[in-house]
C-alpha cells in the first residue's frame, strides 16, 4: 500500500462527507471544515486533556498486556504440558466478548482508571496469548533440532528463538485488536468519569447538543485508533524487516 | 571415536528401529547412512547428535557417555534450519552468539572455547559475502545450505552429522556442494556422517557406507567405498558397480 493512495482515500472519505453534509442540511451532520475548525480550536482547550487520559488508558492496557500474554502465550506454545492444562481454559474465554464483562469489572476494580486499563488489559491479553501462542506451537521442529544442536538449551532457545518468533505475533494481535480495544475504551468512558474522549463525545452531543464539538470528539476519537494502528505498523516495519522483503 | 554399544531404540508405541545394534566411526572418516524411509536413518543420526537417547545400550563419542548434545557435534538438516528473522550473516553467528550466552560452561560450551569469529572469513570462502545482509528468503536453496555450512564450520566442529542435506537442490548445486563438503571434511580433519535415500549420493560422498534396511537394524551392513572424493570417482566401474550392489540390496530389503 502507498503512503499516497492512503492520502487519497483519506480525502476521498472527507469529499462524501462534505456531499452527505450538503445533501441532509441538519444540525446533526455538519461538514468537516466545521468540524475541523472545532477541532483546532477544542485540541487547543480541553480536548487534548481528553484525548491525552484515553491515549493513556488505552497505552497502559496495552504495554500490561503485552508484557503478561507473551510469556504466558511462549510458555503454554513452547511446552506441550502447559499447552494441554491451559489451552481448553483459553478456549473456552476466548470467545467470551469483554465487554459483557465492564460492569463486573466496575464492580471489583471501582470506576477510576484502573477498571477501563483492566478491560483494555482483558481484551488484548486474550488476542495475544491465542496468537503467540500458535506462533511458539508452530515453529518447525527442524528449526529447535538444528539450535540444541549448535549447544542451545532452554534458555538460548527462547532468547534466540521463541522471542524473535513472537514478536510479529504480538504486532498482528495488537493490530487486529486496537479497534476493539478503542470501541471498549469509548464504552467504559461513559461511565463515572469526566475524562477521556467516550466522555466527551457523550457529554457534547447529549447534554450539551454541541455536534460539531462532539464530531471533533469522534476525529479525536479515530485519529486515537489510528495512530495506535499505524505505530503498530511502523513497529513492525521495524523490528521485522524480514517480513517485508521480496 | 564413536561407538554405537548394543543400542536399542524404538518410539513410543512402534516397533523397534535399532535392536542391540553395534558400529564405530573411526575419526577422519566419511561415512554415509543409506536406506529406504522408514528404515530409520534420521533416527540413528539423532541418537548421534544427542539430541535423542536410545532406550538400550551405550553411544560413546571419545570414549564419553553421550547423554546431550555435544558442542563439538555440527548437525545440518535438509531444510536448513536457519532463523527466517536473521540475515544470513546473524544465522552464520549464531552458533558463536549461542556459545557466548553461556559462556565457555563445557556443557553448552567446550572449555577451551574461542571467542574469535571466523565467521566472515567462511562467509568470504563459501561465496555468501555478497548476501551476508540478505534474509533466507531472499537466497537461493544452495545458498541457504551454504550458510548452514558456515554456521556449523563457525564454531570449530570435529564432527559433521548430515540429514539429507542437499536432496532438495538442482543436480549442478548439489555436485558443488558434495565436493565442497568432502574438502572441508578433508581440510578441517572432519569426521563425516551423512544421511541420505540416494544410492548415488551415498557412492559419491562415504568412504564406507551403512546400509540400514527392514526394522529393527540388529547389524551394521557396511560397504567399503574408498575412492569416494578422488576426481574421476563417480565416472569409474567401480562407482557404478557399487551403486548396483547397494540397488540390489535396498530391492531385496524392500521385497
Amino acid at each position: 500500500m502507498k503512503r499516497s493512495d492512503v492520502l487519497l482515500a483519506a480525502l476521498g472519505l472527507v469529499f462524501v462527507w462534505q456531499i452527505a453534509a450538503m445533501l441532509i442540511q441538519r444540525p446533526i451532520l455538519p461538514a468537516p471544515w466545521v468540524v475541523m475548525t472545532v477541532f483546532f480550536q477544542e485540541m487547543g482547550e480541553n480536548l487534548v486533556i481528553h484525548f491525552g487520559v484515553s491515549l493513556w488508558r488505552v497505552s497502559a492496557g496495552m504495554f500490561l498486556s503485552v508484557l503478561a500474554a507473551a510469556p504466558a502465550g511462549l510458555a503454554i506454545g513452547g511446552s506441550k504440558t502447559w499447552n494441554r492444562i491451559l489451552s481448553p481454559v483459553i478456549y473456552l474465554l476466548y470467545p467470551i466478548p469483554k465487554v459483557v464483562l465492564v460492569p463486573i469489572v466496575f464492580l471489583f476494580l471501582g470506576i477510576g482508571d484502573t477498571a477501563k486499563i483492566a478491560i483494555i488489559f482483558l481484551i488484548l491479553f486474550f488476542q495475544i496469548v491465542v496468537l503467540v501462542r500458535d506462533q511458539a506451537a508452530g515453529i518447525p521442529p527442524q528449526l529447535l533440532q538444528s539450535l540444541r544442536s549448535l549447544g542451545a538449551g532452554r534458555r538460548a532457545l527462547f532468547r534466540f528463538v521463541y522471542l524473535p518468533a513472537s514478536l510479529p505475533a504480538i504486532l498482528t494481535a495488537l493490530r487486529q485488536s486496537i479497534g476493539t480495544a478503542v470501541a471498549v475504551l469509548y464504552v467504559t468512558e461513559l461511565f463515572a468519569t469526566k475524562y477521556g474522549l467516550g466522555y466527551y463525545i457523550y457529554y457534547q452531543g447529549s447534554t450539551l447538543f454541541n455536534y460539531p464539538a462532539m464530531y471533533a470528539g469522534v476525529v479525536a476519537m479515530s485519529l486515537l485508533g489510528l495512530g495506535m494502528y499505524f505505530a503498530v505498523d511502523w513497529l513492525e516495519r521495524k523490528l521485522c524487516r524480514w517480513k517485508f522483503v521480496s | 571415536m564413536i561407538r554405537l554399544s548394543s543400542i536399542t531404540f524404538g518410539y513410543s508405541h512402534a516397533s523397534p528401529l535399532f535392536q542391540n545394534f553395534n558400529w564405530e566411526i573411526e575419526r577422519g572418516e566419511t561415512w554415509a547412512i543409506l536406506g529406504s524411509s522408514g528404515c530409520g536413518k534420521t533416527t540413528l543420526l539423532y541418537l548421534l547428535a544427542g539430541l535423542r537417547a536410545a532406550n538400550a545400550g551405550q553411544i560413546f563419542v571419545d570414549g564419553e557417555s553421550l547423554t546431550r548434545p555435544r558442542p563439538r557435534t555440527g548437525l545440518i538438516l535438509q531444510d536448513y534450519g536457519l532463523l527466517p528473522w536473521a540475515t544470513v550473516r546473524e544465522n552464520a553467528e549464531l552458533g558463536l552468539r549461542v556459545r557466548g550466552f553461556y559462556g565457555p560452561d563445557g556443557k553448552h560450551t567446550p572449555k577451551d572455547f574461542q571467542t574469535e569469529n571466523r565467521v566472515p572469513y567462511w562467509l568470504e570462502r563459501l561465496g555468501l559475502a555478497e548476501v551476508a545482509d540478505k534474509f533466507p528468503s531472499q537466497i537461493s536453496g544452495g545458498q541457504r545450505q551454504r550458510t548452514a555450512i558456515t554456521r556449523t564450520l563457525a564454531v570449530s566442529p570435529d564432527l559433521l552429522l548430515m540429514d539429507e542435506p542437499f536432496s532438495s537442490l538442482d543436480a549442478i548445486t548439489r555436485e558443488d556442494l558434495q565436493n565442497l563438503t568432502l574438502s572441508l571434511c578433508e581440510e578441517q580433519r572432519l569426521t563425516l556422517v551423512i544421511v541420505t535415500h540416494a544410492i548415488e549420493e551415498a557412492a559419491s560422498l562415504g568412504r564406507k557406507i551403512l546400509l540400514l534396511g527392514d526394522t529393527p537394524n540388529r547389524q551394521a551392513r557396511v560397504f567399503e567405498n574408498p575412492n569416494a572424493g578422488v576426481e574421476g570417482h563417480r565416472n569409474s566401474r567401480e562407482y557404478r558397480e557399487l551403486c548396483e550392489l547397494l540397488w540390489r540390496e535396498m530391492r531385496n530389503e524392500t521385497e
